[in-house]
């Protein structure tokens, strides 16, 4: 469709961005824009899974962060983790401190003397199995995804180590693992969840903090927590999708 | 048509035969069985063994110990928070012991006072204080506390 430059007047352009424009609109009028999932959501079928963390249960033990690291062989030093968790203390002046020594894995010691305290919280941080991770969207060769179930895994053997997944993720979940060059992330202990168990976390956690469960089955212990509480994911604004759902989440937690 | 857009379809052609042929070789085979990615990858990642085999495979040997917990304010703590991963215990309990944690510090980690953990969940006191210098064991029972 060559266009002949000496006769191609004003009419004309005017006529051909018409056209284009409107072939634009017919199109996106027979297929819509629609929300962008990573994988496919699956409508009534099949399990979705969600994750449920009570912020007013949370005890600060750090058995969660500890039972992870041994179930799925995360290295120990330097500090990688897949499941952590933070203190956050806010002081009468106003200044917010988070503190995560080791994750929490060997407990935590308040450093701020009760008094100058006007409010003081754990809070558990680990994957939050977005329904449009922005981490499963940026790998170059495929070994990021989400599974049919919507948990975010990694596909180790396809990995090449290139770390744009671990900046992509805007809750700070993934990391290079030292030893296999690979990156790691949680995967809600799909090994245990094929086989019957829980996730090690929400089974080492002694008040029951934790809870996860299928979000298509709305009688399932999830779908009632976030039913019966007032829940909020982090992060909304960024639209990721997060399945990762808080009881009594405070605005200061990032 | 000009010699030199022939001679570029040409050079495309051999271009996409290649990648083709590339394609066909290096794609594994249970690529895009669910998505944009290798199928098996999930039953490589399933496959994996667990560690942690929760409290009834525990009671199946310590029924005493399991009865005891059951009924006292630890019910909620898992055998294996204390004593670790016990999947090599529970197949061969005679060459693989289980940690015992009889230190105050181990306790504390749950039981210290720290104004973030909810005073309704969990009773705390003073780590320091609470009789000082003693294992808690020597008057809490730690399959339940108040025995
Ligand atoms: C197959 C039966 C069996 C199962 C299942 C089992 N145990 Fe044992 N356990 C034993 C036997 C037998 C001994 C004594 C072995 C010894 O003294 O070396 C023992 C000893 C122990 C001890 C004391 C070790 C020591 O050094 O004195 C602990 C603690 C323990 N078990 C915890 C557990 C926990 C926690 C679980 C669940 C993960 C568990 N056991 C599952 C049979 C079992
Ligand atoms: C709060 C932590 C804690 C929990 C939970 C716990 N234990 Fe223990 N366990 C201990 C400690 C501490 C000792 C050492 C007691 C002593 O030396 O008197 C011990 C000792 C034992 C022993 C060996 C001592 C004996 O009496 O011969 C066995 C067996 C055992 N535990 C099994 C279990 C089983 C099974 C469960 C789960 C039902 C369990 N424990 C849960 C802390 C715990
Ligand atoms: C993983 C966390 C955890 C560890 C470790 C732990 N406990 Fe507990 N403990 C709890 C929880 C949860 C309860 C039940 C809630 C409550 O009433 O405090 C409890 C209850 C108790 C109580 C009864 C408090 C009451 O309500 O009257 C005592 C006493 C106690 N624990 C002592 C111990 C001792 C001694 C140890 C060390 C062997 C220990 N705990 C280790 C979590 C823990
Ligand atoms: C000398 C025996 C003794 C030792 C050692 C001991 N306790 Fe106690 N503990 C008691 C008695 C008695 C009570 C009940 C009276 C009280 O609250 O002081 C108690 C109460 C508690 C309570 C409940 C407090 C409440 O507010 O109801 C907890 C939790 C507890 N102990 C944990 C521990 C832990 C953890 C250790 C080890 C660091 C420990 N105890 C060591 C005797 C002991």
């Amino acid at each position: 469709m060559a266009i002949n430059k000496e006769n191609y007047t004003r009419r004309d352009f005017i006529k051909n961005s018409g056209m284009i424009a409107g072939g634009v609109v017919l199109v996106s009028l027979l297929n819509p824009f629609k929300l962008v999932f990573a994988t496919k959501k699956p409508v009534g079928i099949g399990k979705w899974y969600g994750v449920g963390i009570d912020i007013e249960k949370c005890i600060g033990c750090g058995s969660c962060a500890r039972a992870c690291k041994i179930e799925n062989e995360v290295p120990n030093e330097p500090f990688f983790f897949r499941n952590w968790v933070e203190q956050y203390t806010i002081m009468n002046d106003g200044q917010i401190k988070v503190s995560s020594p080791n994750g929490g894995i060997d407990g935590f010691k308040q450093p701020v003397p009760d008094e100058n305290i006007y409010k003081t919280f754990f809070v558990p941080k680990m994957c939050n199995h977005c329904a449009k991770s922005p981490c499963t969207q940026v790998c170059p060769v495929g070994a990021s995804f989400e599974s049919p179930e919507g948990l975010a895994l990694v596909d180790q053997s396809y990995c090449i180590g290139c770390g744009y997944c671990v900046q992509a993720c805007p809750y700070g979940c993934r990391y290079i693992d030292p030893q296999k060059g690979v990156v790691d992330k949680c995967t809600l202990c799909y090994h245990r969840l094929e086989k019957g168990l829980n996730p090690a976390c929400m089974m080492a956690c002694p008040t029951g903090a934790r809870i996860y469960g299928d979000l298509n089955d709305k009688e399932s212990a999830l779908s009632l927590f976030v039913k019966e509480n007032n829940c909020a994911v982090l992060k909304p604004q960024l639209n990721t999708g997060s399945k990762l759902f808080y009881n009594a989440l405070s605005q200061e937690v990032h | 048509m000009p010699l030199q857009v022939k001679r570029l379809l040409l050079a495309f052609a051999v271009f996409i035969a290649i990648m083709l042929v590339l394609k066909y070789f290096l794609t594994p085979d249970s690529w895009r069985e669910y998505g944009a990615y290798r199928g098996k990858a999930l039953t490589e990642i399933s496959g994996k063994e667990a560690k942690y085999v929760e409290m009834e495979t525990c009671a199946e040997c310590h029924d005493t110990i399991a009865g005891l917990k059951t009924q006292g304010l630890h019910v909620s703590v898992q055998c294996e928070i204390c004593h670790g991963p016990g999947y090599k215990h529970a197949d061969d309990p005679d060459n693989n012991d289980l940690e015992i944690p009889r230190e105050r510090q181990f306790c504390l980690r749950c039981h210290t006072k720290n104004m973030a953990s909810p005073q309704d969940i969990i009773k705390q006191i003073d780590a320091v204080e609470h009789n000082e210098g003693e294992e808690c064991i020597t008057c809490h029972n730690p399959h339940q506390p108040w025995l």
